[in-house]
This record gives C-alpha cells, sequence and structure tokens, in this order.
C-alpha cells in the first residue's frame, strides 16, 4: 500500500491552493494514508488549513527557524528527512515544487517525475513533454516515487476534513549558504492566475502597455485573472509572472479568453486543459483558431470594449 | 573564474514534432535539432561574465552520443573557450545528467555552474537542482538577472509570486529562466575556427560515475486533440455562444 508525503506550498499565512490539487493527486494513488508536510517557522494558518483537505491522515508541522522564507536548500533535506517513511513525495509543479523537489530527490539518489498529469499505476504516471505536444507513460524503478504534480490536471478536494496536526522537529544539516532577500510581486489584487475560473489573455497584438488596460477592463467585469503570451511578457506589456505557456504557468481555468495571441505550441502547451477558449484574433489563420472553441476574426480595439460593455454589470 | 555550462542537444523549438504510430518515442528521424534555448541563454551569460572580465574560462559540457559534438561546436563558436563530450548511446535523464555533471565538477572546479532551467524536450526541470544538491553547492533556479560580487552572486528567480531575490555564496548552479538575456548568433569565421578546435572526451568511467536506474519509458502518445470550435461573426453572437455554454449569466 501506498504511504503518500505532500510537501504544502504557503506563504505563511494561506495554504496555496496548489496544495489542495496534490492532495487530489496523492487520492488517486488509492493510499492507506496522506500526511501533508507543512515546513513553517511557528504553527501558522497554512497548517490549519492543510488540516482541513479532505483525505488527508495527519499534518506534520515542521518548525524551525530557517523554515520562515525557507530556500530549496533549506527545505530539501527535510524532505529527504521525512521521505523515508514514505513511498511517495509529491509537491506541486508550481516555482515552488519545481526549485525544491528535484533536489530532495537528488538526496535520495532517485529519479523524479516532473508534472504528473495522470497517476495509471502506483508507479506508472502520464506526462507531457515537448511543450505538450506529447504525452509519455513512465514506469518509476523500484524504490521512494518522488513526483511533482501538474495541478490543472487535478481538482481541488473539499475542504470538510479534520485531520491531526502534528508538530516535528528534524534534526538536519541546515544550509546557511543561500540567504532569501525579498520577493517583489504584482497579482494587483486580481484573482490568481493558476486558480481562477476565467483568464483574460493578451498578446503581441495589444500592440502597447496602455492598450493591456482593455485586457484588464475586461477581466475585472469578469472577475477574471490577467494572463499574457510571452511576446506580450517580452515586449514590456505585463510583468513576467503573468505568462502562461511551457515556460510560464499551466492553467485549466473554465473559460479562457485570448486577444491578439497568435497560438505559438508553447502558448498552447499552458491552456490545453481550459474548459472553453474564446480567440479573438485579426489574422483568420491564426494556429489559436485550431484549439477555440469559439473563435471571433476581427480588430481586439473594438471587440474588447464592446465584450465589456455586452455583459452584465454586477459583476465585480 | 571559471564557468561551466551544460549544453543539451533537443528537436529545434520551431519543429512540429510527431509521435511514432506504435508509440515507442517521437520521430527524430531529419528533424532538425539545435541546442536547447534556455542552454543558449546560459552559455550567453557566461559569455557576458568573460567580456566583463568576470569570468575568465568557459567549459562548456554536453552528455550523449556522438551527435552533441555539434551543439559543443557551436559553443565553441559563440565563446566557449574548452569543450567536453561525455559520451553515451543516449542523453541520460535528469537524475544521472546530474551524477556525471557532478563528477566532472569536482574535476574542474568551476566556481560558477550555469544551466537551461529545463530541456525544452523532456521538460523535467530538474538538472541543476539535482546537481546542486550533489555538490552541496546553493542553487538559484529560474533567474532572470544575475549580479556577481566577488565571493556570492545576487540572483532574481522568476516564481510564480513574482521575482524574488536570492543571495548565494559561490560556488553555485544558476539556472537560467528565458529573460535573462538575449543570446547572439555566432558569426561565420567563428564557426568556421570552432570546427578546427579540439572537443575533449571525458568518459563516464573516467569520471568514475555511478548511475542509477531510470524511469521506463512505457509509450508515447499524442495528446487528446480538442474538438473543432466554430467560428463567430460578431460580439454579440460571441456573448450568446457563452451564455449557452452557461459560462455567462
Amino acid at each position: 500500500m501506498s504511504k503518500v508525503l505532500v510537501i504544502a506550498e504557503h506563504d505563511g499565512e494561506t495554504l496555496n491552493l496548489s496544495t489542495s490539487r496534490t492532495v487530489a493527486c496523492a487520492l488517486a494513488l488509492g493510499p492507506e494514508a496522506v500526511d501533508v508536510a507543512v515546513f513553517a517557522e511557528a504553527e501558522n494558518k497554512p497548517a490549519e488549513a492543510a488540516a482541513r483537505l479532505n483525505g488527508v491522515t495527519r499534518v506534520l508541522l515542521v518548525e524551525h527557524a530557517a523554515n520562515r522564507n525557507p530556500v530549496a536548500a533549506v527545505l530539501a533535506p527535510q524532505v529527504s528527512a521525512l521521505a523515508k517513511d514514505y513511498t511517495h513525495v509529491l509537491a506541486p509543479a508550481t516555482t515552488f515544487g519545481k526549485d525544491v523537489l528535484p533536489r530532495a530527490a537528488a538526496l535520495l539518489g532517485v529519479p523524479q517525475v516532473s508534472d504528473i498529469m495522470r497517476v495509471l499505476g502506483r508507479n506508472v504516471f502520464e506526462r507531457p513533454i515537448y511543450a505538450g505536444n506529447a504525452l509519455e507513460t513512465i514506469e518509476t524503478p523500484p524504490g521512494i516515487v518522488v513526483a511533482t504534480v501538474r495541478t490543472a490536471s487535478f481538482k481541488a478536494v473539499a475542504e470538510t476534513g479534520s485531520a491531526p496536526v502534528e508538530k516535528i522537529s528534524l534534526d538536519f544539516d541546515c544550509p546557511t549558504h543561500t540567504r532569501f532577500l525579498r520577493v517583489e510581486g504584482s497579482s494587483g489584487g486580481r484573482p490568481d492566475l493558476q486558480s481562477a475560473r476565467v483568464v483574460v489573455s493578451g498578446g503581441r497584438g495589444l500592440a502597447s502597455k496602455e492598450n493591456f488596460d482593455l485586457i484588464y477592463a475586461l477581466a475585472d467585469r469578469l472577475g477574471a485573472a490577467v494572463g499574457a503570451s510571452r511576446a506580450a511578457v517580452d515586449a514590456g506589456f505585463v510583468p513576467n509572472d503573468l505568462q502562461v505557456g511551457q515556460t510560464g504557468k499551466i492553467i485549466a481555468p473554465e473559460l479562457y479568453l485570448a486577444f491578439g495571441i497568435s497560438g505559438a505550441i508553447q502558448h498552447l502547451a499552458g491552456i490545453k486543459d481550459a474548459g472553453t477558449i474564446v480567440a479573438v484574433n485579426k489574422d483568420p489563420d491564426a494556429p489559436i483558431f485550431e484549439v477555440a472553441d469559439i473563435g471571433l476574426v476581427g480588430d481586439l480595439f473594438e471587440v474588447l470594449p464592446a465584450l465589456a460593455d455586452a455583459l452584465p454589470k454586477d459583476k465585480s | 573564474m571559471k564557468v561551466l555550462v551544460s549544453v543539451k542537444r533537443v528537436v529545434d523549438y520551431n519543429v512540429r514534432i510527431q509521435v511514432k504510430p506504435d508509440g515507442s518515442g517521437v520521430m527524430l528521424d531529419g528533424v532538425k535539432m539545435s541546442m536547447n534555448p534556455f542552454d543558449e541563454i546560459a552559455l550567453e551569460e557566461a559569455i557576458r561574465l568573460k567580456e566583463a572580465g568576470k569570468a575568465t574560462q568557459i567549459v562548456a559540457v554536453s552528455i550523449g552520443p556522438q551527435a552533441v559534438q555539434e551543439q559543443l561546436r557551436s559553443a565553441l563558436a559563440l565563446g566557449a573557450d574548452r569543450a567536453i563530450h561525455i559520451p553515451l548511446d543516449a542523453a541520460p535523464q535528469p537524475v544521472n545528467a546530474a551524477r556525471a555533471l557532478a563528477e566532472l565538477a569536482r574535476r574542474e572546479n568551476p566556481e560558477l555552474i550555469l544551466m537551461g532551467k529545463q530541456a525544452i524536450d523532456d521538460d523535467c526541470n530538474q538538472t541543476p537542482q539535482m546537481l546542486a544538491a550533489l555538490l552541496g553547492w546553493p542553487q538559484a533556479t529560474f533567474a532572470s538577472k544575475i549580479e556577481l560580487a566577488d565571493k556570492t552572486a545576487t540572483v532574481a528567480r522568476e516564481v510564480d509570486a513574482g521575482l524574488e531575490f536570492l543571495l548565494v555564496d559561490l560556488p553555485a548552479v544558476i539556472s537560467a529562466d528565458l529573460r535573462l538575456n538575449i543570446p547572439r548568433y555566432p558569426k561565420l569565421p567563428d564557426i568556421m575556427k570552432a570546427r578546427r578546435l579540439p572537443i575533449e572526451t571525458v568518459t563516464p568511467e573516467d569520471l568514475g560515475v555511478e548511475f542509477v536506474p531510470e524511469a521506463r519509458l512505457l509509450k508515447v502518445a499524442p495528446p487528446p486533440k480538442r474538438q473543432a470550435g466554430r467560428k463567430v461573426v460578431s460580439v454579440d453572437e460571441l456573448v450568446a455562444a457563452l451564455r449557452e455554454r452557461g459560462l455567462l449569466s
């Protein structure tokens, strides 16, 4: 039977939704236990939130002064120390999980699986390769399975559980060679791109940073998150943490609206799991129309304001 | 300062790959191969460090069959001082690539290892982190800015929440994100010159690498195709189509 350790992602205040989706992947293994490890400076809200996730057996609260803004070099030895009691160690395939988990796997001397999309057996998984243009099925060798989970492929679990929270202190060699300095964020108060139901995205077709206000206006009308193609980020229209695609964020909203995005394969890799894709582009041959459920060939500078006007005004 | 840069030979990023009908992999015959784009960025950063007088020697390394020497020649043409080929029948998975690179690093003693954040074929995003772990060095992944001081580096990292800044002691492993720089193109005379430069071969046996079991590939399949959509001709029709799907109130 499988015993799964899920590494929680949090910012000290809020448990990231990616943790819940990783628990969902853990449950797909049909495990006898799913423990969630919360690494923190002290007892915190994220540990309580993790305890409410359905299917969680225990929350292990690992307290250490170095776990305030922890870096991978500090977390990895803790993860590998805990891992020895488990058959599987899972973390979300976010920048957090991608940074920490390979380091922990190397300390354990095992391979790591990146971006699990589907669980086909206790050590058989499906994952995307070549920017999502192919899916590979792989079988991990005997030993602890260490893997990151493509969160867009799993639905968050309900929050009606009540697992016990156990405090743990680990004996590990805490390195001092890496210092966290600061984070500069840029969400602007809008929903998080990776958990939003609706995402409005703009590309090179917006032509300027100022014009992106049209995207923000529509997004606010829909209560949506804002995304962007690499071209829009490179042109300086928006900050890079809004980039959707192979090298940016992989998202799976119910509705994805793409304006002025041609649909390069690297971008499509980030939206393949979206429920409904709407594309507005003046080029009828843009590749985005090959994947769009609803396409409108037209000038986005006319469509964007007209669409905002046509929507119910009571949405915030 | 000696800088080690790893380069991987991958299918060119512009190629639309095709899955083999028997599900054994993707078609690679006659497909254009190139240096992994993130590795180009890592190499460019090393070259800029050399131009700024901070790096003294750039060593490019690649693991895999004879053909990877093509990418090592590109690295030499761009400005690497030496090239090392670790021959293997096929590119190893990250767990073993990191093991081989760790042994090479122990031999070469670089003060900085620059790598791409991920290879665009396997999309793993693991090797730099694993290498840093094996060496016990700091890691700064997804770097979009690197400022080198005497014994430290300040790195801006592209994380989901925005930009994270880390201060790491050297030696360190830093993996390059897209926005670290824009790589240059090699000049024709440099390409000609690089053809004559030696490429050192260091076998896994020379390095004493202990490989571990890798994941076994069972099948490769094309992703499920999305249903062909429909075109609408006006905003009103678009709104109606969204209402029909229950996506708008």
